[in-house]
């Protein structure tokens, strides 16, 4: 509604051998333009013309992929405004390294059911279809705000909120200074404002470049591996993390006793839950049992029920198979290496035969199936979180990075002896892009601040 | 024993701040109007500290002053000391703060008002007002005075349903003992109107020659002042300034109130209504920041002709024998007469966001409200309200569309849209921090943001607008020359930026370039080359803050544009919320309680998120496309 330029992912992710992504609006060719390295300047593309290419880093020059450019010329264009779209190979990591060079140019990321949004305010769809328009936002956003609150909890916001805190801190004083002059309050100096947004600074590139190593900020699909003590479940998870090049993450300021881990399984990444009670001695498993996996399992995206191929089905199994009804999971049949003695056509009957993987995470047979069983889920629809966990990743890193230039922005200024109701813009704007990751909103908790920390009045 | 004692265009109840800019502004733009008060010799009383202006505060009253208003050259004509602050800051920040003669204040407001023509002030409470259809057509005073108004506007301060509150001690009484208006406040509820109490408070006054200033540090005002209004000359007034005194609370000042807090009705229960965190009574302060070993203490001169002293920072409801003990143990007040006891005030507020962003209540038509009874504190909030009340409640007489300030064009627009959009939960106080586009709220362009709004609604006159645009082409054809203007990396040019630290020319530069860097300024530049016409100071530092800070102004105009679109957007004033499919219920909710006018307002109330607006787009975009079906 503002009009400015946005972008997203518009193809299901990792279905087809093309990803495509979309951008609309008024400076669509004047943003892309520069990432494009082509025969062609896209400034000058014909309308409604493909164009051959690739998309490239203009910070650094790295080429990011080859690829299919599309310009369509509003009005002739879904959203009758300009759009570009960009056709990557198929897969996650060119398309998403493409959306994140995008945010990072100066597009926003879309909103929920934006694009359709703007089709339908720009009367490209018909007024009938008016009702289907808001049902459509309505429920992308219902999805779009739990993602969000589950990050909000996750290990990006457990960095985020402490640096959040010593920028508003020092913007609280920043406003003191300039809203009550004659206050006693000391005078916001150049060398504090550099080294308040330098550690701020410093903090934000490190998260940066664990993003660039694919580490935290790919929170992936939150996993929760259940199943009864010896089924197998520590096993599986050194198995995942042996042949898959599991990203084991000992994240700082998370406690021990909640590490989660991730491991890649074909280029998903999977946030496993509560893998300290799974590697833990196996008497604390005795002990605790399949109840120790039930917190997590509220919360899973994906749930991961392994299963003892050498024990018939015990009744814990089958309560806790009754509970996992309608939900994503995928049984996994453990130990096949030793005799059958489970009852595999119930297992079958309850999930499904694609659901169903037999493997021996000792032996380390089956893990494949495993990986195309879970592809098969999440591609298939069948985990809604995805693409939106992706997209926000995306998006995380495009505000990193515009919060580090915000802060590069305010450093600078101090050192050049700009003032500080001017400095205290670029703070801002850091804080900012910080708090739209963990999703604070803005507004009177800096009032609030100011008034807690300092004692005002006359 | 009613009587009918005329018809008027506009009546304005209330003779404080905000009264008597609305009533100002109606009558010049052509409005017969009455001025009621309860007292005649409280017309622009300040019952709080003697002082106008400072950040955000000072922003408002240069706003009122290019609009047209009166505050500014009042203050202008009666001030005893002028200082501007922050100006190690920002331009934007710059912030004049006068202190008031509050008598002589007071008196020229009086005059004016008396002189204007089409205005009448008279003396009389309030006690009805005539509502028919729910249209707001009079009111009647205590003695029976029938008046009939096509609009009214009420800006009754602190006096609805006011109680004084000193330690024990607990009264009925509008500020500074004047009488309460408590008939209204019941007509108020009786209409419809939601109320909300609000707390505030004043410190004790103290005599002159029972002050030991050795014992303080003098705090002077500027050699060479700056004034508020854009059509003040330089005067004599700024040669004869009286100083203000800085002294702190000790240990035994803190003792004293710890000692004693068992008798503060702020902790006893006896005060219920809400005050202000941003002005603290020092029991308060002393409480909640108990580590802090001493707070400030100003002491400030009411007037020229008055022994009494103003001391702030000591704002309390404590007994009066607790508040001798407390001025007491003050360095320089160890043997001060105190004059007039400090109280707190409790009084009736109307909840804010039952008003359109013009001051009409929503419940009831032609009738504004201004000032204090709108939730806000402080004499310029009052004012910047009072004028935009008067202005709205003309235009409705006159049948024109009301006048609403932008976020982007004036701090009276952020306040405004403020209390309108989000209701305040403690008296409201403009601070900077509240406007986004700050830089472009500064204190310098005040007429170029709104003197072109007050020649068009008729407030500003001919000759002052001639001048005005005088002085815009000026500025523009002054920068215009600085674009153009080569400096050579010759001699004179070199001597000057090492005389100012400066690096050497490496190339020829034109001026806008040379004026950017930090530790040049346009008067270096003058030196090289004059401009071919004289320019007042005024001029001068308009084309030396356009250029250097050219690049953050226009990113924050870049912003201002990108939501303008959503300003823009208008949302019909009928609209039934309950319909809206796919809603959230909180956000059908609030949006019916504020009833926005513009999808951007609607951004701003909390609890409406961006889906919300999305779907209020869509269904806004249907309600459109049907209408003009049916039109055809």
């Amino acid at each position: 509604m503002t009009e400015d330029t946005i972008a997203a992912i518009a193809t299901a992710l990792g279905e087809g051998s093309i990803a495509v992504v979309r951008i609309s609006g008024p400076d669509a060719v004047e943003l892309i333009a520069p990432l494009f390295r082509s025969k062609t300047d896209l400034r000058e593309a014909p309308t409604h013309t493909v164009n051959y290419g690739w998309i490239v880093d203009p910070a650094d020059g790295t080429v990011l992929d080859e690829v299919l450019v599309t310009v369509m010329k509003g009005p002739r264009s879904f959203t009758a405004e300009d759009v570009v779209e960009i056709s990557t190979h198929g897969g996650i990591v060119a398309v998403q390294s493409v959306l994140e060079l995008v945010l990072r140019s100066g597009v926003r990321l879309a909103e929920p059911g934006e694009f359709t949004k703007r089709a339908f305010l720009n009367g490209r769809i018909d007024l009938a279809q008016a009702e289907a328009v808001i049902d459509l936002i309505r429920s992308k956003s219902s999805r779009a705000f739990q993602i969000a609150r589950r990050q909000s909890e996750g290990a990006l916001s457990k960095r985020i909120v402490p640096l959040r805190r010593k920028l508003i801190e020092l913007l609280a004083h920043v406003e003191v200074n300039i809203d009550y002059p004659e206050h006693d309050v000391a005078e916001m100096t150049a060398a504090s404002i550099t080294e308040t947004c330098g550690e701020a600074l410093r903090s934000v590139r490190e998260l940066l470049k664990t993003a660039a190593e694919g580490k935290i900020l790919r929170e992936g699909i939150v996993t929760a591996i259940v199943g009864r003590p010896n089924a197998g479940k520590s096993s599986l998870l050194n198995a995942l993390a042996q042949e898959n090049k599991a990203i084991v993450t000992d994240i700082p300021g998370t406690t021990r006793d909640i590490v989660e881990e991730s491991v890649s399984l074909s280029g998903i990444p999977l946030r496993l839950l509560d893998t300290a009670g799974i590697r833990e001695t196996s008497d604390v498993v005795e002990r605790i049992g399949v109840e120790r996996s039930r917190g997590a399992l509220n919360e899973a995206d994906l749930i991961l029920l392994v299963l003892n191929h050498n024990e018939p089905l015990h009744d814990d199994e089958r309560r806790l198979m009754d509970e996992l009804a309608g939900r994503p999971v995928i049984a996994i049949v453990n130990k096949i290496d030793l005799p059958g003695k489970l009852e595999l056509d119930e297992v079958r009957s309850r999930f499904g035969d694609d659901r169903v993987v037999e493997i021996s995470a000792k032996e380390g047979i089956g893990i494949d199936k495993l990986e195309r069983a879970v592809s098969g889920l999440f591609f298939g629809g069948g985990i809604e979180s995805e693409d939106l966990t992706y997209v926000s990743n995306a998006r995380h890193i495009a505000l990193l990075h515009q919060a580090a230039q915000s802060l590069e922005d305010a450093i600078n200024a101090a050192n050049e002896g700009v003032p500080i109701d001017l400095i205290q813009i670029d703070i801002a704007a850091a804080w900012e892009r910080l708090g739209e990751i963990v999703g604070d909103a803005v507004g009177e908790s800096l009032l609030d601040q100011i008034f807690s920390q300092f004692c005002l009045g006359k | 024993m009613g009587y009918n004692a005329g018809d008027y265009d506009v009546i304005v109840i209330g003779a404080g701040h905000a009264g008597c800019e609305a009533a100002l502004a109606a009558a010049r733009m052509g409005c017969e109007t009455l001025l009621l008060t309860i007292n005649l010799d409280m017309v622009a009383f300040m019952p709080c500290n003697p002082s106008v202006g400072g950040p955000a505060k000072g922003h408002v009253v240069r706003e009122i002053d290019a609009l047209g208003g009166e505050m500014g050259r009042n203050i202008d004509k009666t001030f005893i000391q002028m200082r501007m602050l922050n100006t190690g800051k920002g331009p934007a920040v710059h912030a004049l703060r006068a202190q008031a003669d509050k008598f002589l204040y007071q008196h020229t407001m009086k005059e004016t008002i008396e002189k204007q023509e089409r205005l009448t002030l008279r003396q009389g409470m309030v006690e009805d007002l005539i509502v028919e259809d729910g249209v707001c057509r009079g009111v009647i005073t205590k003695t029976g005075a029938e008046y009939g108004a096509k609009a009214v506007v009420l800006t009754t301060g602190t006096y609805l349903r006011g109680k004084v509150i000193i330690g024990e001690l607990m009264y009925e009484s509008g500020p500074n003992n004047q009488q309460p208006a408590v008939k209204l406040s019941e007509t108020l509820r009786r209409l419809g109107l939601e109320l909300v109490r609000f707390k505030t408070g004043t410190p004790p006054r103290v005599h002159k020659d029972t002050i030991d200033f050795s014992k303080t540090e003098i705090q002077p005002g500027d050699d060479k002042p700056k004034y508020f209004s854009f059509e003040t000359e330089y005067s004599d007034r700024a040669n004869d300034q009286l100083p203000c005194w800085l002294t702190y609370t000790s240990e035994e000042t803190h003792k004293i109130i710890n000692d004693n807090l068992h008798r503060a009705p702020m902790f006893s229960g006896a005060i219920e209504g809400t005050g202000p965190r941003y002005c603290p009574s020092i029991e308060d302060k002393i409480v909640r920041f108990a580590d802090k070993p001493k707070h400030q203490i100003f002491l400030e001169p009411e007037g020229r002709n008055t022994k009494e002293y103003y001391v702030q920072g000591l704002s309390t409801s404590m007994p009066e024998d607790v508040q001798l003990s407390i001025l007491r143990s003050i360095p320089g007040l160890e043997k001060v007469e105190m004059m007039r006891t400090g109280y707190a005030i409790e009084y009736d507020a109307v909840v804010p966001t039952q008003l359109w962003p013009s001051l009409e209540t929503k419940l009831v038509q032609n009738l504004f409200t201004a000032g204090q009874i709108n939730g806000t504190s402080g004499y310029e909030e009052a004012a910047g309200q009072g004028i935009m009340a008067g202005i709205n409640a003309a235009r409705k007489v006159k049948g024109e569309e009301p006048v609403i300030i932008d976020r982007s064009a004036g701090y009276i627009g952020v306040m405004i849209d403020d209390l309108v959009t989000k209701g305040t939960n403690e008296p409201y106080r403009l601070l900077t921090s509240r406007a986004e586009y700050r830089l472009l709220l500064r204190h310098d362009n005040a007429d170029l943001r709104l003197t072109p709004l007050g020649y068009e609604i008729g407030l500003i006159p001919e000759a002052r607008y001639q001048k005005f645009l005088e002085k815009k082409a000026r500025v523009e054809a002054e920068i215009a020359r600085l674009k153009e203007l080569k400096f050579k990396p010759d001699e004179q040019v070199q001597a000057l930026l090492a005389s100012r630290d400066s690096a050497p020319l490496q190339n020829t530069v034109d001026g806008v370039t040379l004026l950017r860097r930090p530790e040049i300024s346009y008067a270096d530049l003058e030196k090289l080359s004059p401009a071919p016409v004289e320019l007042t100071e005024d001029m001068k530092e308009q084309v030396e803050i356009q250029i250097k800070y050219a690049g953050y102004i226009e990113k924050q105009m870049q912003q201002v544009e990108r939501l303008s679109k959503m300003e823009k957007k208008r949302i019909p004033e009928d609209i039934d919320y309950s319909i809206i499919h796919g809603l959230a219920t909180e956000a059908k909710q609030k949006l019916d309680k504020v009833r926005p006018l513009s999808i951007g307002q609607a951004s701003r109330i909390s609890g409406v998120t961006p889906s919300d607006l999305s779907i209020l787009l869509v269904h806004l975009e249907h309600y459109n496309r049907v209408k003009a079906a049916a039109r055809g």
